[in-house]
């Protein structure tokens, strides 16, 4: 991120300044088109949205404090099968880090693509999102005081509203990996959104839009501190889950609610299999199955197979698990799922050295080997 | 807890383990009867799935036997499997259930003592731990 310039801001108005930044780079001819956030017209829901007509960006909103989808399901879809054409991608420190691992994964193209990030404090829930915008009767983008809060490194979410789980304990509020950050955290947003670019687009950016070189030198000490507010409320997160389920009872109890509904694996950028293999003819049993199963323990709940489903899922995508909790936030019997697999995720990715969506260089754990690891298998 | 036979069920490669324990067979070496085995073409084939199966099932122990590292017959397949195994060992570890039922063990085509032994030191093992408590979990 060398290159570093100001965007300015009038009037406080931030999100004025980030239409007005995205619309550029579709004027200047930077992008053909971009994939951005855009307020639905109830105003109570945001929506990513492929746009074309540099009008629409009135109504985006980069800003907004919620995820309806993870978007780098969005980019999958649009790029999985390649991309002739130059598209900017707007897109949550999280999204874009799931994107790495999903193109590492070749699901997903970053060819001709501009990854755009924008620092992110928090989503509410779809539905907590929509009741608050319904309270101001507008869009629930973040608050003046909010803004002031993130230029000293401090999160408050609106009064008698939390930020999602998985928010609450995400130590990557600035995005990674990008091309182009749009960056508030640390940086006095009354006046300014500092603009943290790769060194190719950064030069185009600064040529084709007039902009300044400049630096928020606030910024790093914000960051710092947000960040280690949110490791702290991680790590006791974790601990709290870790002696939540410590045997097989607690494990079973845990999970005791799942419904098998999958919800979580179609909201997990992650989990990409187009046939998964809890959705075939495998667990299609015969009838002599099932009272076979129920023979060898007295019974067997119906329908089978609930806790195999999460452990399964957990073996096959906890080493990329980025912890968007999006499978918490599908999930209809509120199961912690954010926590669970991001705490189980890290001492698996902490194995590796991995960590998902850091690098495009980094090899995928599961899809590579060492000749010398493990000793301790004879 | 005396007469508590741990049941164990073993995928084994069909090149390397698979014929070691045929070779224990054949040469009448005597080993434990506690085990079925599961003939795959590769430990690289095995999915974790099958092995949480079978612990969710109820089985005390699941082995895992493969050629030696830089012996398989598909070049690298037992050595995605160990990576495979260390994950879902740590993913066991974490969620409160034994990961040393898990066992992966390299056991070559000729090495049927190793596969008879390997048997009764597993045997022996899961006599001293006790059932697999998921063999009384109805509600999974």
């Amino acid at each position: 991120m060398s290159v570093q310039a100001i965007l300015e801001v009038k009037d406080g108005d931030v999100l004025a300044a980030l239409r007005g930044f995205l619309r550029q780079l579709l004027d200047m001819g930077i992008v053909d088109a971009l994939l951005v956030p855009l307020e639905l017209p109830s105003r109570d829901a945001i929506v990513q949205t492929l746009v074309k007509d540099a009008g629409k960006l009135e109504s985006a909103n980069p800003l907004a404090p919620v995820m309806m989808v993870n978007s780098a399901i969005v980019v999958s879809n649009l790029t999985r099968l390649g991309n002739r054409e130059n598209v900017g991608v707007v897109l949550k420190s999280c999204e874009m880090r799931a994107l790495v691992e999903l193109v590492k994964l070749q699901q997903a193209s970053l060819d001709n693509l501009v990854t755009i990030g924008v620092d992110c404090l928090g989503t509410y829930e779809l539905t907590q999102y929509a009741q608050l915008s319904n309270e101001l009767d507008d869009s629930a983008g973040p608050s003046v005081e909010q803004l002031q809060a993130a230029k000293d490194g401090e999160v408050i979410p609106r009064e008698g509203y939390e930020f999602r789980a998985a928010c609450q304990i995400c130590e990557y509020p600035i995005p990674v990996s990008v091309d182009i950050n749009m960056a508030f955290i640390g940086v006095d947003t009354e006046t300014m959104i500092l603009l943290e670019m790769e060194p190719e687009i950064g030069q185009q950016v600064l040529e084709k839009l007039g902009l300044q070189e400049g630096e928020a030198p606030a910024k790093e000490e914000s960051v710092a501190k947000l960040v280690a507010a949110r490791e702290k409320e991680r790590d006791e997160a974790f601990a709290r889950f870790h002696e939540t389920v410590n045997d097989a009872a607690s494990l079973v109890a845990q999970f005791s609610t799942c419904i098998a509904c999958h919800n979580c694996t179609t909201a997990c950028p992650i989990c990409y299999c187009k046939e998964c293999i809890f959705e075939t003819d495998t667990f299609r049993h015969p009838s002599e199955r099932y009272l076979m199963w129920a023979e060898r323990k007295g019974a067997a709940r119906m329908p089978s197979d609930t806790v195999l489903f999460q452990l399964t899922r957990m073996n096959h995508m906890v080493s990329s698990c980025v912890g968007c909790g999006m499978c918490e936030s599908a999930c209809p019997s509120d199961l912690p799922l954010a926590l669970i697999f991001r705490a189980v995720g890290q001492k698996v990715q902490e194995l590796f050295e991995y960590v998902p969506g850091r690098s495009l260089e980094e090899e995928l754990p599961v899809a590579t080997f060492k000749e010398d690891e493990f000793p301790e298998y004879k | 807890m005396d007469d508590f036979e741990p049941r164990i069920v073993a995928f084994l490669c069909n090149w390397c383990a698979y014929t070691g324990a045929d070779l224990a067979g054949t040469s009448r070496l005597q080993y434990p009867p506690n085990v079925r085995a599961i003939r795959v073409m590769c430990t690289g084939g095995v999915d974790p799935i099958y092995v949480i199966k079978a612990l969710l099932e109820g089985a005390d122990g699941v082995l895992i036997g493969g050629c030696h590292p830089g012996d398989c017959h598909y070049q690298s397949g037992n050595l995605k499997a160990r990576r495979r195994v260390a994950i879902l060992r740590s993913i066991l570890e974490q969620l409160g259930l034994d990961p040393d039922r898990v066992w992966l063990r390299w056991i070559s085509a000729s090495e049927g003592k190793l596969f008879a032994d390997t048997i009764k030191e597993m045997v022996e093992e899961l006599r001293e731990k006790g059932p697999n408590p998921m063999r009384e979990a109805w509600a999974i």
